[in-house]
């Protein structure tokens, strides 16, 4: 496809289409408000539905309900409309039900900035459902890395039975740039295993070699019990204790042995650093910036921009501390993924560039980040 | 009659779900009852009939359903509805709900699916309290009552169904009580066969909190109540305000021949396609 300029936001929605979402509910929220609008007006086109529901949470549950009925659906928020849907995200993770959840991140916490870009939710996006819960969230940092992370979103929720967060930000959102998208050919779509046993023999919650039981769709002749309560492999609720815990181990498996595939990320110049500078979404735009400048003037600094958040890519911070190499983590928060990347390093140094205030992180203000790191002071 | 041959034996779930988790002489399993003989009536594939519900003593309903079955979250038994009924506009879906569960934390999703007027039918068990949590007060509690949250009478208004959903826009709108079995599943026949959004409210009771706390007596007096205090349509015509206070009415209260969600977006989608092909030529 030829180059256009394409809006971040319209750029995760035809990533969701190209990935084959066929249902959208969602509710308006600046700023994520355009993919609801693009998804509006294309889902009928594709034969796909759209709706807008009378607030977050009915958002999240029609979505669920429709990937129940075996079609693939997404929502998009933010922070706001995000702490609503936390109940039903749960839901999800709890009955292994894939679904799309976009966060355009906003200043927060409450009304905030809405019009202002932030990376406070990344927590949240974590632990914001109550429990113990498997789930993978993933961050853009272009507007073709949000149609690519869309369509890799819509895989991973296919592929693992289980809500995946797109985590955008007001700026990568909101920015226009010129974008060439991937031939249709070229996409990769993964669609759920779908079961080919009697339906006498299916369980929807059985325990499997690849850790992910097919799932079948409502209507389809499998008829099975769906519930937020614990469950045994027939989806029944129980409360024995030797159903419980396979439950709970077999739904962390299922991330935690496919971390090969489910951690994306980008690095640059990282070989022969001292120090990494760790960012992700919009402010990776700034700490790429302020890395060349950097080399430029000499000093041994690398990149890696994260694309997955969750599950936290440990064992790659853990691989780079044990080299020796110290860190700097750009957030626009007051310090979320630093304290993971904190856990994981040790006694490794970790610096972090922080701000919560609705205005980006700029390349100036990681370089001197950067610079205190190698220990040298300003003139 | 053997279990075998009993009508609702095909459409109950035998592998380990029985006894139900109903207290003894509970409405539920009567409104239960009345759903699967309707169901039987209309001869329905049961791989084509979903059974949604939110969170309460109704909602462990499903579970004992041989349907396609969902037990959602809280209030949302709708909203989950809806999605699946846009994914499968085919589907017949039934959404069972208790009175807080609708009309409390779902109260929002209650009025918008009238609203939009899609072919779901929603069944609401109104027993006046909630149950499983120990008999706090309900949107349907009446003024005055008593409950383990309102212990010195209940001040707040109780909720009228019925005129709320015909108000806000649904298709059909009945109701019954679990003693009037024999109504109850004509009017789920009803309900389900109607396109568009049904409302079907069977009056129940619950001894075990309600009737303790407002000293309403056991199952077999609160069952005699709802006889006594029941009248029909028919019969409310002729009586006055006064003469309708605590009573029941009971019977087809509205029904209306209105546009249909799915059907409209189907049309959506037409008129997308064709503007789409025109734009291409």
């Amino acid at each position: 496809m030829s180059p256009r300029l394409l809006q971040g936001n319209e750029a995760c929605a035809l990533g969701a289409l190209a990935a084959g979402c066929r249902f959208f509910g969602g509710y308006p929220i600046t700023p994520s408000t355009d993919i609801a609008e693009v998804m509006a007006r294309e889902l009928p086109k594709v034969g796909g539905t759209f709706i807008q529901m009378e607030d977050e949470i009915a958002s999240i549950a029609a979505v669920l309900g429709a990937s129940v009925g075996g079609v693939k659906a997404m929502t998009a928020t933010s922070g706001p409309g995000f702490s609503l849907m936390q109940e039903n995200i749960g839901y999800a993770a709890m009955a292994e039900i894939p679904c799309v959840i976009v966060n355009v991140q906003r200043a927060g916490p409450s009304t905030g900035l809405p019009t202002s870009p932030s990376q406070g939710d990344v927590m949240q996006a974590r632990w914001g459902a109550h429990g113990d819960h498997p789930i993978i969230a993933l961050s853009p940092s272009t507007v073709r890395e949000a149609f690519d992370l869309a369509v890799c979103a819509f895989n991973f929720s296919e592929k693992y039975r289980t809500p995946v967060i797109l985590l955008m930000d007001e700026v990568v959102g909101h920015m226009r740039e010129r974008t060439e998208l991937p031939p249709t050919e070229m996409i990769e779509v993964v669609d759920r295993v779908q079961p080919h046993v009697p339906p006498a023999w299916y369980f929807p919650y059985e325990e499997t070699s690849a850790d992910v039981p097919p799932f079948a769709s409502f209507g389809e002749g499998y008829r099975f019990h769906i519930t937020g309560l614990f469950h045994d492999r027939a989806g029944f609720p129980t409360e024995r204790l030797d159903e419980i815990q396979p439950w709970l181990e077999r739904v962390f498996n299922k991330i935690t042995r496919h971390m090969d595939d489910i951690i994306r990320f980008q690095e640059e110049w990282v070989d022969d650093a001292a120090t990494v500078v760790v960012a992700y979404g919009a402010t990776a735009r700034s700490a790429r910036e302020a890395v060349k400048i950097a080399r430029q003037g000499g000093r041994k600094v690398g990149l890696i921009k994260l694309f997955t958040l969750w599950p936290f890519p440990g064992e790659l911070f853990r691989r780079l501390a044990h080299d020796g190499k110290r860190f700097v983590i750009a957030e626009m928060n007051l310090g979320q993924l630093s304290l993971e990347l904190e856990r994981v390093v040790g006694r490794a140094r970790v610096r972090g560039v922080h701000r919560a205030d609705g205005r980006l992180i700029t390349p100036d203000e990681i370089l001197q980040t950067i610079r205190r790191r190698s220990g040298r002071t300003e003139s | 009659m053997t279990r075998e041959t009993h009508e609702a034996y095909a459409y109950l779930r035998h592998d380990k779900r029985f006894p139900n988790m109903w207290c003894a002489g509970c409405g539920i399993g009567i409104v239960m009852g009345s759903l699967v003989r309707a169901v039987a009536h209309l001869e329905l594939d049961k791989d084509q009939v979903a059974i949604i519900s939110g969170i309460g003593c109704t909602g462990r309903m499903p579970v004992y359903l041989d349907f396609n079955t969902m037990h959602t979250t809280h209030g949302r038994a709708l909203a989950f509805a809806t999605g699946l009924k846009m994914a499968r506009p085919g589907m017949t879906v039934i959404v069972v709900m208790g009175d807080g569960d609708a009309l409390a934390i779902g109260g929002n999703h209650f009025i918008h699916a009238a609203r939009r007027n899609i072919d779901l039918t929603a069944i609401i068990v109104n027993n006046s309290i909630y149950g499983m949590t120990g008999g706090q007060v309900s949107p349907t509690t009446p003024t005055g009552k008593l409950a383990t949250t309102a212990p010195y009478g209940n001040v707040d208004q109780s909720f009228p169904i019925a005129e709320l959903a015909k108000a806000a826009g649904a298709s059909l709108v009945a109701r019954s009580t679990v003693y009037h079995v024999a109504e109850l599943d004509k009017l789920l026949v009803k309900a389900i066969q109607k396109k568009g959004f049904s409302v079907v409210e069977a009056v129940s009771y619950c001894h075990t909190s309600y009737g303790r706390l407002n000293r309403a007596g056991g199952p077999v007096d609160m069952m005699r109540a709802l006889k006594e205090n029941a009248v029909t349509v028919k019969a409310s015509a002729k009586m006055s305000t006064e003469e309708l206070t605590g009573k029941i009415v009971r019977g087809l209260l509205h029904e209306a021949d209105l546009p249909e969600y799915t059907e409209l977006y189907a049309q959506v989608i037409a008129q997308a396609q064709a503007q789409a092909e025109e734009g291409q030529t």
